[in-house]
């Protein structure tokens, strides 16, 4: 390619215009740079002011150190914020040059061999299946008066109801890495859907174009008006290739009166290998706001990936009636760290939320729970339920519960339970003796413990996911 | 189907069993008894393959040794094990379960594995002719089951894995007599010329109920002494000190 040469040299002025695919933004944190990725992507005026409000207070932030596992130093001056997908020259040409190990693990997950290039990275025909499908599926939504696109294009298209939102849930000023995303994101999806609507499929990163290469800084916006009701997927369930170390993504739930949402997560990037070198850092802010009455946000996650997953998808309950719901499965192996849990804030009256965590840890690894139930002083009659179970397998993880409860209201509940148990040698020895070997053995009792999760994701994601769960802990026991 | 010759296996250092030999053939039903830590679940144990232990001597299944083969493989093989104290697996279904075992037990022996359907067919009739209440299937393997249902399930699950040779680990014990019937009933349904059974218990109860072959006493990880049905009479009057 011609833009090749241009590519090395790393010493762009602002304002350098040549086909967009090799672009970097300059290195480092700056109102340079932030400028820079602003015009790249054509934003209004207004978007670059409210990035440029956010680096401003990114100055007076400090990063937080109060979670459990602890990382070396991140020099945000030696990062590109801004590079735009690989050109195809620099892409593997086919899956005889992507690593046996990935392809290995598609193989045990059944996943077809398009998909297995696109995940892998390998550079794919532009008429590739899943475009034409994308354009079928959005022609569909666009006659229902759903917008699903990306959240540049919702930036240009749609700037009411980006004003409106963006930063509704999660102000810029919020903490470190929400307030870094607000600076410097890069894009992700947005997602509105009209009053009384039921958006007739599962919402999917998949069926996006351009889903892949959108960065270490995703920005979502999900906004379901009244009496709506969306399911939304992201991720995917076979580890992807990835360069980046740090993801910081910000993603923001909008419910309103009588509407419901639910966000599933399977997220299996890179965890770093046996010795605990390398992977991803997940430090990803997920909030919800139930702002209409009776509206509902359930989020569920699966988290087998990422060196670090440090994340606390929430619900604000401001609605009379409102429900939010977590579901969650983190798995932990080798050297992996989790620290994940939610946050339930009860501000309406009768409201509802309900947590259900399950952390499974082996090898060196360990895994947080770490969860806020709030009721405030008007939330009368409120209702709480929470369950925390650990798993371990082997003698050097651990699994740690870090529940923080303020209830303000007399008129309301809050439950919590909590249990830690050990896969059991003699429940290997059973299943065995029934003919399954090892990895299928502890797959069978991880996926029964892991059940009440499983059972709240879409029908095709929980086949994947259940086989993930095996998949991450192989190696594991014996 | 069955040669044990001189085994010998300890754990932890300790020897428990001490050179036992044992012959079953092809539809015979040999029935272990011995007092407490004489070695029996040991010998269940060390012949399913399990873990832990230091074995020497040797073990034929069909003619093949079975020396470092894998419990898993020895399953698949067709030895199947009804425990003493079978295990609660949480949130796993039991149809799922015995459904996931029975396919792995089929695609080993490169047979066709079989749909939910066909297999819900098969439990049915098995829970049928054994007189159990299908729908312990539908509940977690195990879990809130009582002692008899437990033991019930094993017996099911024999019925369904069509194994070659059965080990049955005090599989009596704890029982009353309406449960013990059922399972007497299961076994001795099951017997034919292709099937062994291995009966390892405390009390001569079960031997009323099953009719052994062939009767053995283990005493200190040693067979002492081998007869017919009438050893397990004498051996009910006299009690273990004196046959010593």
């Amino acid at each position: 390619m011609k833009n090749q040469n241009i590519n090395t040299n790393q010493d762009y002025k602002y304002g350098f215009t040549t086909d967009i695919e090799s672009i970097k933004a300059p290195k480092g944190l700056s109102e340079k740079s932030i400028k820079f990725i602003s015009k790249m992507k054509k934003e209004p005026e207004w978007m670059l002011e409210w990035r440029l409000k956010a680096f401003e207070r990114l100055k007076n932030l400090k990063e937080p150190d109060w979670q459990k596992p602890k990382y070396p130093k991140i020099d945000y001056q030696d990062l590109y914020y801004y590079s735009a997908p690989k050109s195809v020259s620099e892409k593997p040409k086919s899956l005889e040059e992507v690593d046996p190990k990935l392809l290995e693990t598609y193989k045990k997950l059944g996943i077809p061999l398009q998909e297995q290039k696109r995940l892998s990275g390998v550079a794919v025909d532009a008429v590739f299946d899943s475009v034409s499908v994308a354009t079928t599926y959005k022609e569909e939504l666009t006659k229902k008066g759903i917008i699903f696109c990306s959240i540049s294009e919702a930036i240009q298209k749609h700037p009411d109801l980006v004003k409106k939102y963006l930063g509704s849930v999660i102000p810029i000023t919020d903490h470190y890495f929400a307030t870094l995303n607000s600076a410097v994101f890069t894009d992700g999806s947005f997602v509105y859907i009209p009053p009384n609507v039921k958006c007739p499929m599962e919402l999917s990163t998949y069926f996006r174009i351009n889903a892949s290469d959108t960065g270490q800084f995703e920005r979502t916006l999900i906004i379901a008006d009244k009496g709506s009701y969306v399911s939304y997927l992201e991720g995917c369930t076979a580890p992807m290739r990835d360069e980046n170390q740090l993801h910081a993504a910000n993603v923001e739930l909008v419910a309103l009166d009588d509407a419901e949402i639910k966000y599933s997560t399977v997220q299996n990037w890179y965890p770093g290998d046996k010795d605990g070198k390398g992977g991803i850092y997940n430090f990803v802010t997920k909030r919800g706001a139930c702002r209409g009455k009776n509206s509902k946000i359930s989020w569920t996650q699966v988290e087998t990936g990422s060196a670090i997953t440090w994340k606390y998808p929430s619900c604000i309950l401001q609605g009379d009636n409102s429900v939010g719901e977590f579901y969650s499965i983190a798995i932990t192996n080798n050297h992996q760290k989790a620290d994940t849990g939610t946050k339930m804030i009860h501000l309406g009256k009768n409201t509802r939320s309900k947590i259900i965590s399950k952390g499974i840890s082996a090898g060196q690894a360990d895994n947080t729970y770490r969860g806020l139930v709030d009721i405030s002083r008007k939330a009368s009659n409120s209702r709480n339920y929470t369950q925390c179970d650990s798993l371990l397998m082997g003698n050097k993880c651990g699994a740690h519960t870090v529940p923080y409860i303020k209830n303000k209201n007399f008129s309301s509940t809050v439950e919590h339970e909590a249990t830690t148990s050990k896969i059991n040698e003699e429940q290997l020895y059973y299943c065995n003796q029934r003919g399954l070997n090892q990895e299928e053995a502890v797959s069978l009792i991880v996926n029964g413990f892991c059940k009440e999760v499983l059972q709240q994701l879409p029908m095709e994601f929980a086949v994947e996911a259940q086989k993930l769960v095996g998949i991450s802990l192989e190696g594991s026991v014996g | 189907m069955l040669v044990i010759k001189n085994l010998k296996a300890s754990i932890n250092n300790r020897e428990i069993l001490k050179g036992l030999n044992l012959k079953i053939n092809p539809g015979e039903v040999h029935a272990i008894m011995g007092p407490n830590g004489s070695g029996k679940s040991t010998l269940a144990n060390v012949l399913s393959g399990k873990n832990g232990y230091k074995i020497s001597g040797e073990v034929k299944y069909l003619g093949e040794s079975l020396n470092d083969i894998p419990v898993e493989e020895r399953a698949q093989k067709g030895i199947f094990l009804a425990f003493q104290y079978p295990l609660e697996i949480p949130g796993v279904n039991t149809n799922n379960f015995l459904k996931t075992s029975l396919n792995t037990i089929k695609k080993a022996k490169g047979e066709k594995e079989i749909d939910t359907i066909a297999f819900l067919e098969l439990v049915k009739e098995k829970a049928k002719e054994l007189g159990i209440d299908e729908k312990i299937l539908s509940r977690q393997l195990n879990v809130g089951f009582s002692g008899g249902e437990k033991k019930k399930n094993e017996i099911l699950q024999m019925k369904i894995l069509d194994p070659n040779l059965i080990i049955l680990d005090e599989t009596d014990s704890g029982l009353d007599i309406d449960a013990l019937k059922i399972i007497s009933d299961g076994v001795n349904s099951s017997r034919s010329e292709k099937k062994s059974f291995l009966v390892i218990t405390h009390y001569q109860r079960l031997l009323e109920y099953i009719k052994p072959d062939h009767v053995h006493i283990l005493s200190d990880g040693k067979i002492i002494k081998s007869g017919t049905s009438e050893l397990a009479l004498e051996l009910e009057k006299k009690g273990y000190k004196k046959l010593n």
